[in-house]
C-alpha cells in the first residue's frame, strides 16, 4: 500500500534550512494498522502529507496506493481517505451536503455520491446532524463528519492526522470504535499520527517511533518493549532501614543489576529493580524478602511502555514533550 | 490499477472507472458547495450590499446641483460608478471567505481530494461574481422607482463588463489570500489597495474636478476606465470609453486568471 525510498523534505526559516523528514522508508502492507508515534515536531504530519500528496517531498520516492505522489499524484489522491489534524468541514456548510459535495469531489456520481453520504452519517451517528451547519456540531460530532468525509469513496487506504486530539475521553474510545468497525467491514489499511502512547499501544498493530525526522523504531508494541531491559518490580517498606536490606536481598536473589532505592518525603520508601519477567521472578522474590524478615507494604509489576521505550532509544521521554 | 480491489469494498464505486479530475464538473461541484450557505440564507446577500446602499442614501443626494459630467439627477451619474465601488468591496474582499478555510483544514481537506486544482479557485469566484450580479441587479431595482433611467442594453452590457472585472479582482483577492494566509496580513494590504483604487476611480466626484496631478494619477488607474465605460454604457452611449473599458478589464481578468490558475496547479501536485 505505500513504499518510501529516501522521502525526505526540507524547510527554509528564514536564512536556515530545516530538515523535517530525513530519508525515511516506510513500507505498509495491505490491512495493516500502523501508528507513525513521536513528539510534536518530528516530522510525523510532515510524512504524512507528503503520502497525501499535499506537500512535494524534497527528495525521495513515495509510491501510495499504487501510483508515485509526485508523478500521478491525482491517482494517489483518488485511493486514499485523509482526515487532517483541523477540521475539514467549512463552517457555514451543512454536514450533510458537504460529505455528498466530498463524494462529488472523488468523482463519484450523484445518486451514489448521495446514498454514500447517507450510510455514512448513519454509521458515524451523525444522522441527526446532517441539517446541521458544521460549525454547531459538537466536538465529538465535528471529529466524525471528517471521518466520514475521508471515507465518502471508501479509500483502500485511510490516513489520519492526530484523529483524537482535542477530544475527551469518552470521544476518543468513540472514535476508535467507530474505526475498528470500518477496518472489519472494509478491511481498510490505516495510517495515523498519535502522540498519544497509549493510543498508539492500544490500537496499532505496528508502530513506527519517528524522533527527528527519521524511524528510529519499526514493530509491533510488544516487540518495541521487549527492547527495553524487561520489566519495572516495585515494592515498599516501612522505612529506609528495611529499603536497604530489601535492595541487597533483591540483587541477591534476581543477579539482575542494580537494585534502586527511592525515598520521598510523605512517601514510603520504596525499592525498584528492571527483570527480565517481573511476573515470573515476583514469587521467588517475595520468599526471599519474606525470609529475609522485610515487611512489605505494596509490591506492583509493570509492563514497560512505549514511554520506556522511547525513553530508550532516545534518553528523552514523550510525556514530559507533551507538557 | 484500482485501489479498491480486493478491499470488499462497495462494486459500485470500485467497479466505475475514475478518469481523472474534470475542470467542468468540478468547478460546478465547487460552486454549488460556495452557493449552498447563501442558498440557507438568502438574507446575508443584502449585508453585502449595506455600503453601497448607504451611499446612495446618504452621500449621493449631495450630487445634486453639482456640475458632473451628466447634468441631469444625480442619479444617472452616480449609479454606474457605485456599481463599479461594489465590484471593489465584494469581489475585491473574495479572500476573506478562504482564510477560515484555510486557518480551519476545509481547505486542505478540499486540496486532499483530486479535485481539478483550478476548480477550486474558479468556482469559487464564479460564485462570488454571481452573486456580486445578484447584488447590482438589486440596487439598479432599487433607483428606478426614485427616477433613474437605464438604457436596458447599455445595462445588461454593462453588467456583463462587471462581471468581468469582477472575476478578476476575485481571483487576485484569493490569490494574496493563499498567499498571505493570515487575516491580520490580508487585511490591512487589501485596504491599502482597494481604497486608493475607489478613491481614484471617480466614483464618487467627477475626477474633472480633481488638480491636474490627481487627475493624472487617475488615469493610472484601470478601475476608472471601467467607471467611464459603466456611465456610458447606462447612458445607452456606445463610444470608445466603452471599447477602453471591456480593454482593460479583459486584459485584467485573463492576466488574474493566467497567474491564478498556474498558481492553482503548482499547488501541492
Amino acid at each position: 500500500m505505500i513504499h518510501t525510498r529516501g522521502l525526505t523534505r526540507n524547510f527554509r526559516v528564514g536564512k536556515e534550512v530545516v530538515e523535517a523528514v530525513r530519508g525515511v522508508d516506510i513500507d505498509v502492507a495491505e490491512g495493516e494498522l500502523v501508528a507513525l508515534l513521536g513528539p510534536n515536531g518530528a516530522g510525523k504530519s510532515t510524512t504524512l502529507r507528503m503520502l497525501t500528496t499535499l506537500l512535494e517531498p524534497t527528495s525521495g520516492t513515495a509510491v501510495v496506493a499504487g501510483h508515485d505522489v509526485r508523478a500521478d499524484p491525482a491517482k494517489v489522491r483518488r485511493g486514499i481517505g485523509f482526515v487532517g489534524q483541523g477540521h475539514g468541514a467549512g463552517d457555514d456548510q451543512r454536514a450533510g451536503e458537504e460529505l455528498y459535495t466530498q463524494g462529488l469531489l472523488y468523482g463519484l456520481d450523484r445518486r451514489t455520491a448521495r446514498r454514500r453520504a447517507d450510510e455514512l452519517l448513519d454509521l458515524l451517528e451523525l444522522g441527526g446532524a446532517a441539517d446541521r451547519e458544521a460549525a454547531k456540531l459538537s466536538g465529538g460530532q465535528r471529529r466524525r463528519l471528517d471521518i466520514a468525509m475521508g471515507l465518502i469513496h471508501e479509500p483502500g487506504l485511510l490516513f489520519l492526522d492526530e484523529p483524537s486530539t482535542g477530544l475527551d475521553p469518552h470521544s476518543r474510545a468513540n472514535l476508535w470504535e467507530h474505526i475498528t468497525r470500518l477496518r472489519e467491514r472494509l478491511g481498510t489499511t490505516v495510517v495515523l499520527t498519535t502522540h498519544y502512547l497509549d493510543e498508539a499501544d492500544d490500537m496499532a498493530e505496528r508502530v513506527l517511533v519517528i524522533d527527528h525526522g527519521r524511524v528510529i523504531a519499526d514493530g509491533t508494541a510488544d516487540e518495541l518493549k521487549g527492547r527495553v531491559s524487561g520489566d519495572l518490580v516495585t515494592f515498599a517498606v516501612p522505612d529506609e532501614e528495611h529499603a536497604r536490606t530489601g535492595a541487597g536481598v533483591a540483587e541477591r536473589t534476581l543477579t539482575s543489576g542494580a537494585a534502586e532505592v527511592v525515598t520521598a518525603v510523605g512517601r514510603d520508601p520504596e525499592v525498584r529493580l528492571r527483570v527480565e519477567r517481573g511476573d515470573a521472578v515476583l514469587p521467588e522474590l517475595l520468599r526471599a524478602l519474606d525470609s529475609a524478615g522485610v515487611p512489605l507494604l505494596t509490591v506492583r509489576v509493570q509492563r514497560p511502555t512505549l514511554d520506556d521505550v522511547f525513553l530508550t532509544l532516545t534518553g528523552r521521554s514523550l510525556r514530559e514533550e507533551e507538557a | 490499477m484500482s485501489v479498491h480491489e480486493g478491499t470488499g469494498g462497495s462494486v459500485e464505486t470500485a467497479g466505475r472507472a475514475w478518469r481523472g479530475p474534470s475542470l467542468l464538473r468540478d468547478t460546478a461541484t465547487v460552486f454549488s458547495r460556495q452557493m449552498r450557505p447563501i442558498l440557507h440564507r438568502p438574507l446575508m446577500l443584502c449585508f453585502g450590499m449595506l455600503q453601497p446602499v448607504l451611499y446612495l442614501v446618504l452621500f449621493a443626494p449631495l450630487l445634486t446641483g453639482l456640475a458632473g459630467a451628466r447634468g441631469e439627477s444625480p442619479w444617472q451619474w452616480f449609479v454606474p460608478g457605485l456599481l463599479v465601488m461594489l465590484a471593489l468591496f465584494t469581489a475585491g474582499f473574495s479572500g476573506f471567505a478562504l482564510l477560515p478555510e484555510m486557518a480551519s483544514g476545509a481547505h486542505e481537506r478540499l486540496l486532499a481530494t483530486p479535485v481539478s486544482r483550478v476548480s477550486l479557485l474558479l468556482g469559487r469566484v464564479l460564485r462570488d461574481v454571481a452573486t456580486m450580479l445578484l447584488q447590482m441587479v438589486l440596487v439598479i431595482v432599487m433607483v428606478i422607482p426614485f427616477g433613474f433611467r437605464v438604457s436596458a442594453a447599455g445595462a445588461v452590457v454593462g453588467l456583463l463588463l462587471l462581471a468581468v472585472l469582477g472575476t478578476g479582482l476575485a481571483t487576485l483577492s484569493y490569490l494574496t489570500a493563499m498567499a498571505v494566509r493570515q487575516t491580520y496580513v490580508f487585511a490591512p494590504i487589501l485596504q491599502t489597495v482597494i481604497m486608493p483604487l475607489m478613491l481614484l476611480s471617480g466614483v464618487l466626484l467627477p475626477m474633472e474636478l480633481a488638480p491636474s496631478w490627481l487627475y493624472a494619477l487617475s488615469r493610472a488607474n484601470p478601475v476608472a476606465y471601467v467607471v467611464d465605460a459603466e456611465r456610458a454604457l447606462f447612458a445607452g452611449e456606445w463610444g470608445a470609453p466603452v471599447a477602453i473599458g471591456w480593454a482593460v478589464a479583459a486584459v485584467l481578468a485573463v492576466a488574474a486568471l493566467t497567474v491564478g490558475s498556474r498558481a492553482m496547479r503548482r499547488l501541492s501536485s
